[in-house]
């Protein structure tokens, strides 16, 4: 899907970070564009998750700079971050399971309203229904909204999670392994949301280490090894031979 | 990610099947109460009286305060074992309270008012210092109350200077409370009709034992409590908030909920329902006791389990506790009516909670099933 030059939303400069004697990301250039699925790709260790961290504020980069929309974020709070828009959904997808969906929609920022004019009490049914708006927008039909979300499949509540992020008008969604443990059919579906996510001109962050599943949604792949970025290519460009070459280092 | 359109025959009739079957599961409680009022009240003289109804309900609310605040606990997947410590300690503060100021000279209404206040004071301090430990230190809730549970048993009996209960009472004081703690609002006085608030001064003792209660105080204070805090869990912001700490503790900090302080108030929370009900014990009984609420420590958390509130958190509703409450209190009166020995209560309610959990687990299993249909 070639775009005509996007602008980049996210700029990471010259990230370092260490710990301790180990170099953990040397002086990366990251950037990702509007729409744009980026594949972040990479053996255990080579320094994904720690770019990661230090981009949604978990980690604070040595040095480096890192600027979203713009503005420079670099060692921000998480919150203020994902107040801004970036939004990481974790593989344990920071859900209340024992809850449905319109719950975990509006997770601590629960809509009200007044009974009898006087006691504020949880508005559900507006919560529900502001939920199924934001599952229908990225086409995903739960059956029952009042199910609780331990009684729905994973795929499913990745869908929830997403549907939350989005509501919460996420600018830049990374997602850290989100097909990792679900079936086959459910990986094709959160596959499908993140190609939604683009059409919806929303980017993406894919940390990965199913190559099939990036190869079939991503729009380029960025390979770290050892804290360095050894390969930034498009889509077109990348075979499953060649990505496979730099994850391990093979010249 | 659509449930199969295409149901055949037999699988919607599963589905119909396993509603009411999850239906049961659900209100289990409901119906094994009313169940246990129809077998006592077939089998026990006099279990069917209004008299008799007033007194289960005026016996039910010592556990059932204590529950109302351990649901909200054993919901963000905690208990309160210092609760039943906590009774005693409210009532013993309230009874010297108000001893001490009756006895140099106050108005007794206004000694009362002070100590009741006093009393429910007190009780918050466990529930604080517990809230603490739980959210701030990281004590796991049963080491943290277990603690509590000794510290508070002793400082009640320091307040006690040893003794079984406060000494000292004035004889008016305890008429004032007794006239609370076993008044009612309407009485029913068989041949003479209604009255409101009190008993004519002059009726014969005959007929004194005949007298129904149909809306003893501390019934209608305890209702008001369950009321509340029923709202609270059920319908507002913090109820919801207490859900998702049960439920993920973990989501609930990302989501910007205050976890720690939340689950401080809710540590208050347990230990003002005790609170309330060692005061409610000293207006019964006329006497501040130590050891109020130490029996009903274990009833209390019996009712929440019996009531469907789940041990491992996130599950749980007020009205669980209230029935679970109601069943244990039913079950004290009914066997005593059938002249069983009150050993067998123990028994019967040991046997009630497990058969509570197992049905839980059957409903978790349902639902499960339901949903992979």
């Amino acid at each position: 899907m070639p775009k005509a030059k996007p602008e980049p939303v996210l700029v990471a400069r010259g990230i370092s970070k260490h710990f301790g004697g180990l170099t953990a990301v040397d002086a990366v250039d990251f950037e990702v564009s509007a729409g744009e699925v980026v594949a972040l790709l990479g053996d255990n260790g080579a320094g994904k998750s720690t770019l990661i961290k230090c981009i949604s504020g978990v980690y604070r980069p040595e040095t480096g700079t890192v600027s979203f929309q713009g503005a420079d974020i670099t060692g921000h709070a998480p919150a203020d971050i994902r107040q801004r828009g970036i939004e990481t959904i974790y593989q344990d997808l920071a859900l209340a399971e024992n809850l449905d969906v319109g719950a975990n929609v509006f997770l601590g920022k629960e809509l009200t309203r007044r009974l009898l004019g006087l006691l504020p009490v949880t508005d559900d049914q507006r919560m529900r229904s502001e939920a199924a708006g934001a599952l229908d927008q990225l086409d995903i039909h739960i059956p029952s909204l009042k199910q609780k979300l331990v009684n729905l499949s994973g795929g499913q509540r990745q869908a929830v999670a997403i549907a939350r992020a989005l509501y919460w008008q996420a600018r830049l969604m990374i997602m850290d392994e989100p097909t990792a443990a679900l079936a086959v059919p459910e990986q094709r579906k959160v596959l499908a949301l993140i190609r939604s996510l683009r059409e919806s001109n929303i980017p993406v962050i894919l940390i990965s280490h199913t190559l099939h599943d990036v190869m079939a949604v991503a729009d380029r792949l960025v390979i770290m090894r050892r804290g360095q970025v050894v390969a930034n290519i498009p889509r077109a460009e990348a075979s499953e031979e060649l990505v496979v070459r730099h994850i391990v280092g093979a010249t | 990610m659509q449930l199969p359109s295409k149901l055949g025959a037999a699988q919607r009739q599963s589905l119909v099947d396993s509603r009411f079957i999850d239906f049961l599961t659900k209100s289990w409680s409901y119906f094994f109460l009313l169940g246990l009022v129809i077998f006592f009240s077939l089998t026990g003289m006099g279990f069917f009286s209004v008299r008799n109804f007033a007194s289960i309900l005026t016996t039910s609310t010592l556990i059932m305060l204590m529950s109302i605040g351990q649901t909200y606990v054993v919901i963000t997947a905690g208990i309160d074992l210092s609760i039943g410590w906590t009774v005693g300690l409210s009532s013993v503060t309230t009874a010297r309270v108000m001893r001490d100021l009756a006895d140099s000279g106050n108005d007794v209404a206004y000694a009362m008012l002070v100590g009741v206040f006093a009393g429910l004071l007190v009780a918050l301090i466990p529930g604080l210092v517990n809230g603490v430990l739980v959210a701030k230190v990281k004590v796991p809730p049963f080491i943290a109350t277990l603690g509590m549970f000794g510290i508070v048993r002793g400082a009640a009996f320091l307040l006690t200077d040893g003794q079984q209960v406060v000494r000292g009472l004035s004889a008016e004081l305890r008429e004032s409370l007794r006239m609370i703690g076993n008044g009612s609002v309407l009485y029913y006085i068989p041949e003479r009709g209604f009255e409101w608030f009190a008993l004519p001064p002059d009726l014969p003792p005959q007929q004194l034992r005949l007298v129904s209660q149909l809306l003893p105080y501390p019934v209608i204070i305890t209702a008001l409590v369950v009321l509340v805090f029923a709202f609270i869990l059920a319908r507002t912001k913090f109820g919801r908030h207490t859900y998702v700490i049960g439920g993920s503790e973990e989501a609930a900090r990302r989501s910007g909920i205050n976890v720690d302080r939340h689950l401080i108030i809710i540590y208050i929370i347990c230990s003002f329902t005790a609170g309330i009900a060692g005061v409610l014990h000293l207006f019964r009984f006329t006497a501040g006791a130590p050891q109020a609420g130490e029996a009903a420590l274990l009833s209390s958390v019996a009712a929440v389990v019996i009531g469907g509130t789940n041990l491992f958190g996130g599950e749980g509703d007020i009205m669980g506790a209230v029935v679970g409450s109601l069943i244990i209190a039913v079950l004290q009166t009914g066997l005593v009516i059938l002249n069983i020995d009150s050993i067998w209560q123990f028994i019967v309610v040991g046997v009630v909670i497990i058969i509570a959990v197992l049905v839980n687990q059957l409903q978790a299993a349902l639902e499960r099933f339901q949903a992979n249909v």
